[in-house]
């Protein structure tokens, strides 16, 4: 005879079940808002040379430093390894990542499933032209020893992952303007340090 | 203090690092630089503050901790200066991201420099702000921008918009609110502003449909002129890409004519002419009208239909995909994918161009052309694509082999034309890439080969065949024994020759010895030495000349140090040598498995056919669920894909259900496993319990168990259909209007225990009437006499009857008075069951029943629930 409590059990596991089912439907939730309020166009930017070394990063959507290195790490292992053959566009993680190589650097940006790739490697070419305009035929040590330089350009090409400018003269009218904005205000210092060297002399 | 003392400048200190040789090095120098900073920063140094700064961006850039510099960029951005705020602004964006609480202490700076009369300070400040603005910023700063809307300096102003863009991304209440002056930009002359303006546009119609109606009503023709005019503008030095005049804003505003044609007929009209002009007219030499035709396809494509455009758009996507360039063909196979929906026809033509896109050497291509072939396939080319496949199995990287399996066995599975195809495609694959193979896929394989009665010997000669050229596959390895165990003889004596076969001659002992290879490969796991284990038993009394060789590699596997080995190995053993009577019995060949309640599940829509064909769940990206996959999802969370064997007290109790001639192991062939679990989740289900006599040991909860990953899905069939099992037969709706119509039994009378018989089950073909007693002592008990009578004109052979309850009954069968019933009631089995209600006088009985038999050798199952038993039982 059957006296033990299988009721009870029943209760539990459908209890069990209960929780799984919120459990799942609260996890879609998170996806569905994650799909939803996934950002802006471009989601960042990363130039990495050859060697796998960083020499620029642009984050526009919400990484972690942790998640940050993961992706950086998985990402010049995928893109550094392909043939010059291979298309412009590796799929990873629901993305898509756009790179092209100019000398010994990769230009890479990640996007959304549904963007224009095309469009994406004009915008780098777009960039690397605005580059070389300013440095004067860019090379990689440019970028490493004026990468604020190189942050500042971006920053007036991209916003949020968005374009905000086409022309290549305006960016470049831009920078100069806030270039000379910077060197007077330094030579304003150093003539005053001057004259007060001058005047406690 | 001596300002020289905090250390070298940034270009110093790039090259010290430079310098080092090895990363021991490197950190020696970052660790000395770091507490030159921390130093500065304690002493409040306000000289080199943007020059320590640079230096930390440096080192955060190669993978050092900077927290510490976080305040330092406030402090910076709160100075007067200009060069003082863009290093701060920088450093604001590069160490910090928007989920860092010092973040909130930056949004009164920005407010200030958002009204800065430096229109260079404002661009700092927007350009922050646009880069890492929280919901809470947003909410605090949205005024300011709106405002820098209409900013005379346009580079403020297209800042302003992208800003606007964060922000109600991050508030989408605060979209109303930036309508008005997003409009007002499309109307400006400056590309940056216009091209920044529609994109907050775009934007701004995906969030909220107030806007996206507005933007229709009042934009659309100004948008199609301005396309019309920047298409045919002049050559204009500033914006020239390869000849075309800003190719950005061309795409952008296609992508916004996009969102507003979509779905309405009329805007989708004003806009044709200008599509047309686009699509024909750009060049497509350079990326950048490549890149303006994709945009244009994908429009033509997503706005109301216009036959006459589509042609254009699917030529162009032609054309892209005969480009030698692997962009063009990777983005064409991309767009081609999307156009399947709207033209299939058209997609079709190009199947040729795409199936060589399959072989590239590209992965990125390859995945897109697989894709695409996927959905290309049907009942009319599936013959033909499904060869080109399988040809390039044979050749693809080990790498690809895994997704182009899975993509073959599921068109394979759901287009085959005959069984026959089927099985041969199969073999194939298994042969080439058998360890890619999912489980449920050859589950299904042994399923379909059960059932073509027909094809049994041309199977097993075939899978002989293909096991002397590839034993190295696993589950090729699997379905081979599994096939020997079951058809060895008809290997051994060539039965069923199809004209197409090469005659072989395999001895008793070649069949013996493909098992014995198989079980004694050290790569070979516990399911498949299991499954040889039990193929060896089936041997031991088919092929009497190599019963001691059997046992003897039996008798090896007494040892085995797993447990389910060798516990098989024993039991097995022992019915060798002890029950010599019964062991011909024991090892008859399988029923055939039941293929209607596998189909029925595959065509179910749902996730069971997701997993038969292995399909859509397994590709997802990055959890974004298609509609069918995240329910596999939910019931799947704790189970895994591996294929653990489920212990025999299951696979026991799940036979007995079936009404399987009972092997005293557990089959271990997955597929009738499976099936077989689906009706006892339903039973689970119903609550009816599982059945009687073993319920207390062995309920299984399949929900919360993981032992089978099959499991979960087939008991979500269940939970969506509940007339599965009324699916499998034939008669089953007839059957339920029978139940149905049953009235609730007349009352029990109440003096004493005798109750009326009931006509527990009536088909056309069968009537089952119980008949009770209840010994006065023992009221909780009741016999019940079950007497079954055929109705039609024909013989039932190996007539099985089967009972299950819900878990306060007890239910003890006793045998059958014989398991032949004559023709047209001329006869009759009664068998006894008794029944022990622990809920008596609560709880009325309830049973669901099962009767499977056969009808001139054919198999057929009838099922039914009996709740009109009398009350008080």
């Amino acid at each position: 005879m059957i006296t033990k409590p299988v009721g009870v059990v029943c209760r539990k596991t459908l209890v069990n079940r209960v929780t799984r089912l919120w459990l799942w439907l609260w996890l879609q939730l998170q996806l569905q808002l994650r799909a939803l309020i996934r950002f802006e166009m471009i989601q960042f930017v990363l130039l990495i040379s050859r060697q796998g070394k960083v020499r620029l990063t642009k984050w526009y959507s919400p990484y972690s430093q942790k998640e940050r290195s993961k992706v950086i790490r998985e990402l010049s292992g995928m893109i550094l390894s392909r043939a010059p053959k291979q298309c412009n566009f590796v799929e990873w993680r629901g993305y898509k990542v756009v790179y092209k190589r100019y000398a010994s650097l990769f230009f890479c940006m990640c996007i959304d499933q549904d963007d224009n790739e095309l469009e994406v490697l004009e915008i780098i070419h777009h960039f690397v032209e605005i580059l070389d305009r300013y440095f004067g035929s860019v090379c990689e040590l440019d970028l490493i020893f004026n990468f604020h330089k190189a942050y500042y350009i971006l920053d007036e090409i991209l916003i949020a992952g968005e374009l905000q400018e086409s022309s290549k003269k305006t960016v470049a009218r831009l920078i100069a303007a806030q270039d000379s904005l910077v060197e007077t205000a330094k030579e304003e210092a150093s003539s005053l340090s001057t004259i007060i060297a001058q005047a406690t002399k | 203090m001596n300002p020289f003392s905090s250390g070298t400048r940034l270009r110093d200190m790039i090259r010290a690092i430079r310098a080092c040789k090895t990363a021991a090095e490197e950190r020696a120098v970052v660790r000395k630089e770091c507490a030159a900073i921390r130093a500065a920063i304690n002493e409040n140094d306000n000289d080199y503050r943007h020059r320590n700064l640079a230096k930390l961006m440096f080192i955060h850039m190669l993978g050092y901790p900077t927290h510490f510099g976080q305040m330092e960029c406030l402090k910076l951005i709160a100075s007067p200066g200009f060069p003082e705020k863009r290093i701060g602004y920088l450093g604001l964006m590069l160490l910090l991201d928007e989920r860092q609480e010092v973040l909130m202490l930056v949004t009164n700076s920005l407010k200030q420099d958002l009204n800065h009369t430096n229109q260079y300070i404002v661009g700092l400040a927007l350009c922050a702000l646009g880069n890492i603005c929280s919901a809470e910023m947003a909410r605090d700063l949205a005024p300011e921008v709106e405002r820098l809307l209409q900013f005379r300096d346009p580079n403020i102003r297209k800042k302003a918009a992208l800003c606007s863009i964060r922000i109600i991304k991050k508030v989408p209440d605060l979209a109303e609110n930036f309508i008005n002056p997003a409009t007002s930009l499309l109307r400006e002359k400056h590309h940056g502003v216009l091209i920044t303006g529609v994109q907050l546009c775009t934007d701004l119609c995906k969030i909220s449909t107030e806007a996206l109606e507005h933007i229709r009503k009042k934009c659309t023709d100004g948008l199609v002129r301005t396309l019309k005019d920047l298409a045919n503008s002049p050559y204009s030095p500033e914006y020239d890409i390869a000849g075309i005049t800003d190719p950005f804003l061309h795409i952008r505003l296609l992508k916004l004519l996009r969102v507003l044609g979509e779905g309405d007929a009329d805007a989708s009209d004003s806009m044709n002419d200008i599509l047309a002009q686009v699509a024909t007219k750009t060049e497509s030499n350079k990326v950048a009208g490549n890149a303006i035709l994709y945009e244009c396809v994908q429009t033509i494509m997503s706005i109301e239909d216009n036959g006459g455009l589509r042609v254009l758009a699917i030529n162009i996507l032609g054309r892209f995909l005969s480009n030698r360039d692997n962009n063009i063909r990777y983005v064409a196979l991309n767009m081609l994918m999307k156009a399947v929906t709207a033209d299939g026809q058209a997609v079709q033509r190009h199947r040729a161009t795409i199936l060589e896109c399959v072989k590239d050497s590209d992965a990125s291509i390859r995945k897109r052309a697989l894709e695409l072939v996927y959905v290309l396939v049907n009942e009319t080319n599936v013959k033909p694509l499904v060869k080109e496949l399988i040809d390039y199995l044979e050749v693809s990287d080990l790498d690809f082999k895994g997704d182009l399996t899975a993509k073959i066995c599921s068109i394979v599975a759901k287009f085959s034309p005959e069984k026959i195809w089927y099985i041969d495609q199969m073999l194939k694959v298994l042969s080439e890439a058998g360890n890619f193979v999912k489980d449920e896929v050859w589950y299904a394989l042994i399923v379909v080969i059960s059932n073509a009665s027909e094809l049994h010997g041309y199977t097993v000669r075939a899978l002989y065949r293909a096991f002397q050229m590839s034993a190295e596959q696993e589950i090729l390895v699997r379905v081979t024994v599994w096939c020997i165990g079951e058809y060895g003889d008809m290997l051994v004596n060539n039965v069923g020759m199809l004209d197409i076969e090469d005659p072989i001659t395999v001895t008793e002992s070649d069949a013996v010895d493909v098992v014995e290879i198989a079980i004694k490969r050290h790569a070979s796991d516990l399911t498949t030495k299991a499954m040889a284990l039990v193929a060896l038993l089936k041997h031991s009394s088919r092929f009497p000349s190599c019963s001691e060789r059997i046992k003897e590699i039996i008798v090896q596997f007494k040892g085995s140090f797993v447990l389910e080995l060798q516990q098989r190995a024993i039991e097995f053993n022992s019915i060798i040598t002890k029950h010599q009577n019964i062991r011909s019995t024991l090892v008859e060949r399988m029923p055939v498995l039941d293929e209607a309640t596998f189909i029925g599940r595959r065509d179910g829509s749902l996730p069971g056919a997701a997993s038969t064909t292995t399909a859509p769940s397994v590709s997802l990206p990055n959890g974004v669920a298609k509609p069918v996959a995240p329910l596999v999802d939910l019931l799947d969370l704790s189970a895994d894909d591996t294929p653990a064997p489920s212990s025999s007290g299951g696979g026991d109790l799940l036979q007995d259900l079936l009404g399987v001639d009972l092997s005293p192991a557990t089959q271990q062939s997955g597929a009738g496993q499976a099936s077989k679990s689906g009706n006892d989740v339903l039973l689970d289900l119903l609550s009816i319990g599982s059945p009687s006599i073993q319920s207390s040991s062995s309920t299984v909860d399949i929900l919360s168990s993981n032992s089978n990953n099959k499991a979960p899905v087939s008991s979500l069939d269940d939970l969506s259909s509940l007339a599965l099992s009324t699916k499998t037969t034939s008669n089953a709706a007839s059957m339920m209007d029978l139940l149905d119509g049953f009235a609730p039994s007349p009352p029990a009378e109440n003096n004493g225990p005798v109750y009326p018989s009931i006509n527990a089950f009536e088909s056309s073909s069968l009537r089952l009437t119980f008949n009770f007693s209840k010994q006065p002592e023992n009221p909780q008990t009741t016999v019940i006499q079950a007497t079954f009578v055929n109705l039609s004109s024909n013989t039932y052979t190996d007539f099985v009857f089967q009972a299950a309850v819900p878990k306060f009954l007890q239910l003890h069968l006793d045998p059958a008075s014989s398991n032949t019933l004559p023709a047209a009631g001329n006869g009759s089995i009664t068998q006894n069951l008794k029944i022990n209600n622990s809920q008596h006088g609560k709880k009325s009985l309830v049973m669901r029943i099962r009767i499977a038999y056969k009808i001139n050798g054919k198999d057929t199952l009838e099922e039914g629930q009996v709740n009109n038993f009398p009350r008080g039982l």
